[in-house]
Formats: C-alpha cells, sequence, structure tokens
C-alpha cells in the first residue's frame, strides 16, 4: 500500500464557525443586537452585565446567556432577579463557550421579545478569544486590580475586541495600576478601541457605555 | 487550555476527509499553524493518541508546519519578522502594525492508505 495525500485545506474551527454563522442568522432574523463578553474569573462580568441591565431596562428587554465550567446557575439567578430573562449553560469543565453550546442557549430564550442578548462567557482569557460564537461584538471586561500588564501578556484577546471595559475604577487609589501603560498596550494591539473606564460598584462612568450601547443598536437596526 | 477541541476538530475533520476520499487507514496530519495561536504542539499529540484511537487515524502521524509571525509597519510599510508580540518596526520604531502571517490555524492535508482491491 502507498500513501496518497488528500488535500484538505480547512480551518481547523470550520465547524464551530459554521454553527456561529447559524447562531448569527438566528439573531439576525430576530433583530437581536448581541454581545460576547470576556474577562477573567472575578473582573465583574455579572456586576456589569447587571449594571447595563438598571440602566437600560427601559428601553430593551435583555436575554443573557450565562457560560460556565461548573453547574452553578448564580450568575443567572441573578439576572432574573434583576428581571430579564437568563439561561445558564455549563461547558463540563471546558474553558471557553463554544457556538453549539451558544446554539443551545440561543434556543431557550425568547428571541423575539429581545433587543439585545449578552453572553457572559467563561472567565478565561486566553481560550474564549479562539472560538467565534456568532455574537456581534466581542467586548472585554479587564478590572484594575488585576493588573497594568494584562495586554502584554494576553495580546490575543485584545486584537479581537470591538469594544474594552475598564472595571473597578474606584480601586485605583489602592492598587499600583499605570492607566497609560495599560492603555499603550492595548493601542499596540487594537489601535482606537473604544474603551468605557467604569465602576459598576459606584455606577461611576456606566452612562458613557449605557449611551454608546444604544447608539449600537440603533445603528444595528438601520443597517438591517 | 482548549487543546482538547482543537484536537477534536482536527479528528473530526480529517475523518470526514478521509472518508470522502474512501481511505481505509490515515497514516498523516498535515497541520498549519500560526506561531500567534496559542495552541501547544505536545498537548495536541497527547489528546490526538487518546481520541483518535479505535478510528482509522489511530496512529497517524502529525506534523505541525509553524509559521512565522510577521507584520506589516503601517507607517513605513516594511514587513517585519518577530520573536515576541508588541515588536515595534525595526525601521521606522513605530508600533502601529498588522499581522500578515502568524495566525494561520488549519488542516492542509491528510495522507491515507487505500484498499488495494479497490484501486484495480
Ligand atoms: N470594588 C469593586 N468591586 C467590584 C466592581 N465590580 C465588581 N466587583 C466585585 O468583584 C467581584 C466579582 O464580580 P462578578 O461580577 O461576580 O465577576 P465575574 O467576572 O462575573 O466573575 P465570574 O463569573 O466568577 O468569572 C464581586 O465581589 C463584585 O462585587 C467594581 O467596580 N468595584
Ligand atoms: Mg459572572
Ligand atoms: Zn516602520
Amino acid at each position: 500500500m502507498s500513501a496518497i495525500r488528500v488535500p484538505v485545506v480547512e480551518k481547523i474551527l470550520s465547524a464551530n464557525d459554521r454553527m456561529a454563522d447559524e447562531n448569527r442568522f438566528l439573531l439576525d432574523q430576530n433583530n437581536v443586537f448581541s454581545i460576547n463578553i470576556m474577562a477573567s474569573p472575578g473582573a465583574g462580568k455579572t456586576s456589569f452585565i447587571l449594571q447595563t441591565i438598571k440602566h437600560l431596562s427601559n428601553e430593551f428587554k435583555i436575554g443573557v446567556i450565562e457560560g460556565d465550567t461548573a453547574p452553578v446557575t448564580i450568575d443567572a439567578d441573578k439576572i432574573i432577579k434583576a428581571g430579564m430573562p437568563a439561561v445558564q449553560i455549563n461547558t463540563g469543565g471546558d474553558c471557553h463557550l463554544e457556538a453549539a453550546m451558544l446554539s443551545d442557549g440561543i434556543k431557550q430564550l425568547p428571541l423575539n421579545e429581545l433587543d439585545v442578548m449578552i453572553v457572559e462567557n467563561v472567565g478565561n482569557l486566553i481560550c474564549p478569544a479562539a472560538w467565534y460564537l456568532g455574537t456581534h461584538i466581542n467586548l472585554l471586561v479587564a478590572s484594575v486590580p488585576e493588573g497594568d500588564d494584562k495586554p502584554y501578556k494576553y495580546p490575543n484577546i485584545y486584537r479581537g475586541l470591538n469594544v474594552l471595559i475598564i472595571n473597578k475604577t474606584d480601586l485605583t487609589p489602592y492598587v499600583e495600576y499605570n492607566m497609560d501603560y495599560f492603555r499603550k498596550g492595548v493601542e499596540l494591539l487594537n489601535p482606537g478601541l473604544i474603551t468605557f473606564p467604569l465602576s459598576c460598584r459606584t455606577g461611576d462612568g456606566v452612562d458613557a457605555w449605557a449611551e454608546w450601547l444604544k447608539t449600537q443598536v440603533k445603528q444595528y437596526r438601520q443597517g438591517k | 487550555m482548549h487543546e482538547l477541541s482543537v484536537t477534536e476538530s482536527i479528528l473530526n475533520l480529517a475523518l470526514e476527509n478521509a472518508n470522502k476520499a474512501q481511505a481505509v487507514k490515515v497514516t498523516g496530519i498535515n497541520l498549519v499553524i500560526g506561531q500567534l495561536s496559542s495552541i501547544v504542539d505536545d498537548s495536541i499529540q497527547f489528546y490526538w493518541d487518546t481520541i483518535s484511537e479505535d478510528t482509522i487515524c489511530q496512529g497517524a502521524k502529525l506534523s505541525f508546519n509553524r509559521i512565522p509571525a510577521v507584520l506589516q509597519c503601517q507607517d513605513c510599510k516594511k514587513e517585519y519578522s518577530i520573536a515576541q508580540e508588541l515588536t515595534p518596526c525595526p525601521v521606522c520604531g513605530s508600533y502601529r502594525s498588522v499581522i500578515i502571517h502568524g495566525e494561520e490555524f488549519y488542516l492542509d492535508s491528510i495522507e491515507i492508505e487505500k484498499d488495494q482491491e479497490m484501486i484495480k
């Protein structure tokens, strides 16, 4: 027997990408603007989603998909308590959400009633960046106590972002954090990236983010 | 890290293409992976040995063609290769660059064997 070479030339994650395209199609069909939120564990993803709901609940119905590696519903319960529909997906130990998992979650949300869908990805700065989910934008919640060197250490996640949140600005007096150094790193990886420093604790700066999101949703609807 | 999911994707893609080509055995998997993708060859090999067991891919040799990262300076248009992230342009010192190579992440080809009888 002799070996034959069969050309393939296909992206390794092409099956995921196809699934992601289906997710996007479903969202667009229902006019739902969607956000994939990434961050390290504890950066404040859930707090940020709750603040967003608080600021925009009069204008938008926001559905949330909570991704976690363990079978807990802690984060989803908080969202439901805040009056919005939420679905918890358990990745079964996986370090990131994949498009197929999101697809299961999307189908459990009342898509036709929603204006915005927010996905809270698994807390991790490396893996989620590699998996396209089909959402309209990628957002990272960085937080002050994590340190100002994160763009230099986790460049891949910063490259794929559409918007950046710097959370826990209320803690700047207590931790060593050079905002200029942080933002320079971001600028190198993703020039001109729109950035909102804010505090989910005090609510400082959340207004600017909420206004920006409103504009994005409006543009999204007009662009269709 | 997400090497397990990546390895599963490689296996599915390889099996799909091997079946299409009516292979009886897959002996080689040729991957092209850019320097900037955060994938560890050894752990892919490790997962591969486990998950390819009892498939026609069992024992196939994984080859990694690593593509070095090449950036292009947006100010002077010079292309340059980098050993590590966030390296400025060696000509003009600018940090404004775009990635030309280094993000590749695909299955290039597979090596298969066919049943001799069927070829005849
Ligand atoms: N001081 C301060 N604490 C905050 C702020 N935002 C969130 N926290 C706290 O940070 C901790 C983690 O917040 P979460 O919102 O649960 O973070 P998360 O990213 O969703 O965490 P995981 O889902 O577990 O990865 C909680 O104790 C929050 O109260 C902030 O702006 N300032
Ligand atoms: Mg959370
Ligand atoms: Zn230059």
